[in-house]
C-alpha cells in the first residue's frame, strides 16, 4: 500500500457461509482523525474491525494499520492497533493490575508500570487495581478492557461500541480520556449506536449497510447535506395547514417536523399555524442531527429516488 | 522483545493459583491407586527380578498422572479462553504461532513435572523406588508430558465446547494411558495385544520412564525415546501449522 494512512482498507470481501458480511469495503482513515463507523446491527462494522485486528481473515482485499499490512507484517500492524472488543470478556484468574501487566508483556513491554498506573488513574480503576476481575461490575470490566487496549500506547485506537450499557460517569471519564489521546495524536475509530456521541466526537463518518460503505464524508458535510434545522410542533387540535404540510413529516411520537431555513421562516410558519386555527401542545426548534442523516441514508439505500 | 515469556508466566500462574485442584488432587488420586492396587494385587509375581509389583507401579502411576495433567492443562486453558471469549487478548497482540505454541506447551510440561514429582515424593513414604538412570527418567518425563501437552493444544484448538474436550479425554487420553502398561508389563500380554500396545505412543513414554528407575523395560529406552519423540514432533508440526493458519481461532 502506498502513502501511509492510519488505517487503510482496500476492497475487502468476507463471507461467513451464506452470509455476506463485507461486500467490497474500501476506506482510509488519516492519522490523528476521530473517525466514526456507523451502521445498523449486522452492517459489517464488527467484521471490518475483526479483519483489521487479524481476528477474521478476509476472503479478498487487504488492510493496513499505519502502513503495515495486517497479514504480511502482522507484528507491526498489531503493535500499532489497540482494540476494545464489543463483548465484555475477562480472565477470571487474575487481578486488574495483573491483567494489564500480562497484556503489556504480550506486546513485549517489560517496565511499563508508570503507564499502567496512569491508565488505572485516568479510567478510575486505581482503587480496584488489586481486585480480582470476577469481582468487578460490568462497567468496571469495560474500563479494564479499555486499559488493556491502550497498554501498548497504540497509534490507532478502535472502540467497538464502548458505551453500550455503560453508566454516564464512565462515558464521561472515557470520552475525556479518549479526546486527550486524540489531541495527543492518536487516531481514534469509533463504532456506536449513540449517534449524538458520534456527532459530538467524530470529525468524519462512514456509514455501513449490508457489508458496504453507503456514505463517507466529514460530519459537517453529512449534516449539511442530509439534515436541516426543523421546527417541531405537536398539535392539540386542528390540522397542519396545506401550505406547511408539503415538506413536513410526522414522527413516531406524533410531532410534525417542518424544515426551516432561518428564523424568519419560523415566524412565517407559526403565523400560518395560527391562521389555520391549530392549537399547539408543544413547540421547539431542533438543530441538524446525525440521527436524521443516518435514517435518511439508510432509507435512501432502499429508495434510490430519494434526492440528496 | 517477544511476548512469549509473559504468556508462559501467565499460563503457569493460571494452574498454580488453583494448585489444590491442578497438582495436589492428581497426586492424591495416584496415591489412592497405589494403595488400592497394593492391597488387591499384593500376591502378584515380580514383574522384573528384584522389583516388587508395588515398586513397579510407582513410575507408571507417576507417568500416567503426568500425561493426563499435561493434556488437561493446555486443553482446558484453551477451551476456557475460547468459550469465555478472553482468547482475544492472546490473538490481538503480536504473538506468533510459535510464541503461543511454546507457552502453552511448556506450561503443560511444568504442571506435569510438578504432578510427577509430587507422586514420586509422596510414594517415598509408602514404597521407596530406586532411580538408576535419572537422565533417562527426566528425558521421558519431558517428552511424555510434551506429547500430551501438544495433544491438549490440538484438542483445545479444535473443540468449541467443554463436552468435546471431555470426549477427547475420556475416549482417547484415558484409554491410551490406561493401556500404556501402567499396571502391567506388556510382556505378560498375549502376542496380539503386545503388538497393539506397541502402536500406542504413550506406551513408550511409560516404558522408557520406568527404565529410568529400574534399568529394566519391555523395549530399549533408545527405541522408546525415538518413537515418543517422533510422535511429539509430528503433533507439534501439526499444532504449529494450525496455529499459523489461525484454524478455528481466526475466522
Amino acid at each position: 500500500m502506498s502513502a501511509r494512512h492510519a488505517v487503510e482498507v482496500r476492497d475487502v470481501h468476507k463471507r461467513f457461509g451464506a452470509v455476506r458480511a463485507l461486500a467490497g469495503v474500501s476506506l482510509a482513515v488519516e492519522e490523528g482523525e476521530f473517525f466514526g463507523l456507523l451502521g445498523p446491527n449486522g452492517a459489517g462494522k464488527t467484521t471490518l474491525i475483526s479483519a483489521l485486528a487479524g481476528l477474521a481473515q478476509p476472503d479478498s482485499g487487504c488492510l493496513a494499520v499505519m502502513g503495515h499490512d495486517v497479514a504480511r507484517d502482522f507484528r507491526a500492524a498489531r503493535r500499532a492497533l489497540g482494540i476494545v472488543p464489543q463483548e465484555i470478556v475477562f480472565d477470571p484468574f487474575f487481578t486488574v493490575r495483573e491483567t494489564l501487566e500480562f497484556q503489556s508483556g504480550y506486546f513485549g513491554l517489560r517496565s511499563n508500570g508508570a503507564w499502567i498506573d496512569e491508565l488505572l488513574e485516568r479510567l478510575a480503576l486505581a482503587p480496584k487495581a488489586r481486585a480480582n476481575m470476577r469481582s468487578l461490575s460490568g462497567g468496571m470490566k469495560r474500563r479494564v478492557m479499555v486499559a488493556q487496549a491502550l497498554v501498548h500506547r497504540p497509534a490507532v485506537i478502535v472502540l467497538d461500541e464502548p458505551t453500550a450499557g455503560v453508566d454516564v460517569e464512565l462515558r464521561q471519564t472515557l470520552w475525556s480520556f479518549i479526546r486527550d489521546l486524540n489531541a495527543a495524536g492518536h487516531t481514534v475509530v469509533l463504532t456506536t449506536h449513540y449517534l449524538e456521541e458520534a456527532q459530538q466526537l467524530c470529525s468524519r463518518i462512514a456509514m455501513m449497510k449490508d457489508g458496504r460503505i453507503v456514505a463517507l464524508d466529514s460530519t459537517a458535510r453529512l449534516l449539511a447535506a442530509f439534515s436541516e434545522r426543523v421546527l417541531r410542533v405537536k398539535l392539540a387540535g386542528g390540522t397542519l395547514p396545506e401550505s406547511l404540510a408539503g415538506g413536513a413529516r410526522l414522527d413516531a411520537a406524533g410531532w410534525w417536523r417542518i424544515p426551516i431555513a432561518d428564523m424568519a421562516h419560523v415566524e412565517r410558519s407559526l403565523a400560518r399555524l395560527r391562521e389555520s386555527g391549530a392549537v399547539l401542545e408543544g413547540l421547539e426548534v431542533a438543530e441538524p442531527e446525525l440521527e436524521q442523516v443516518f435514517v435518511r441514508i439508510m432509507h435512501r439505500e432502499q429508495d434510490v429516488a430519494f434526492p440528496p | 522483545m517477544s511476548g512469549f515469556p509473559t504468556l508462559l508466566r501467565k499460563e503457569v500462574l493460571r494452574f498454580w493459583r488453583v494448585g489444590v485442584q491442578t497438582v495436589a488432587a492428581p497426586v492424591a488420586s495416584a496415591l489412592l491407586y497405589l494403595v488400592v492396587f497394593a492391597h488387591a494385587l499384593s500376591g502378584r509375581l515380580e514383574p522384573f527380578p528384584g522389583v516388587t509389583y508395588l515398586q513397579f507401579l510407582v513410575p507408571g502411576l507417576a507417568m500416567m498422572a503426568m500425561l493426563q495433567n499435561a493434556f488437561a492443562n493446555s486443553s482446558s486453558s484453551l477451551i476456557q479462553s475460547k468459550v469465555t471469549g478472553n482468547i482475544v487478548f492472546i490473538l490481538l497482540p503480536p504473538l506468533s504461532a510459535s510464541d503461543v505454541f511454546l507457552a502453552y506447551l511448556l506450561a503443560a510440561v511444568v504442571r506435569a513435572v510438578a504432578v510427577g514429582l509430587g507422586v514420586f515424593v509422596a510414594t517415598l513414604w509408602i514404597v521407596p523406588v530406586p532411580v538408576l538412570h535419572p537422565l533417562w527418567a527426566l528425558a521421558f518425563a519431558l517428552v511424555g508430558s510434551g506429547l500430551l501437552g501438544v495433544l491438549g493444544i490440538l484438542a483445545g484448538i479444535w473443540a468449541e465446547k467443554f463436552d468435546q474436550i471431555a470426549a477427547f479425554q475420556n475416549f482417547l487420553v484415558m484409554p491410551l494411558t490406561f493401556l500404556a502398561g501402567v499396571f502391567y508389563s506388556v510382556h505378560t500380554l498375549p502376542p496380539a495385544w503386545q503388538a497393539i500396545s506397541r502402536l500406542n505412543p504413550f506406551f513408550y513414554a511409560v516404558d522408557g520412564f520406568r527404565y529410568g528407575f529400574f534399568g529394566r523395560s519391555d523395549v530399549g529406552p533408545g527405541t522408546s525415546l525415538a518413537f515418543a519423540s517422533a510422535a511429539l514432533a509430528a503433533l507439534s508440526w501439526l499444532a504449529l501449522h494450525l496455529l499459523a493458519r489461525g484454524w478455528k481461532l481466526r475466522h
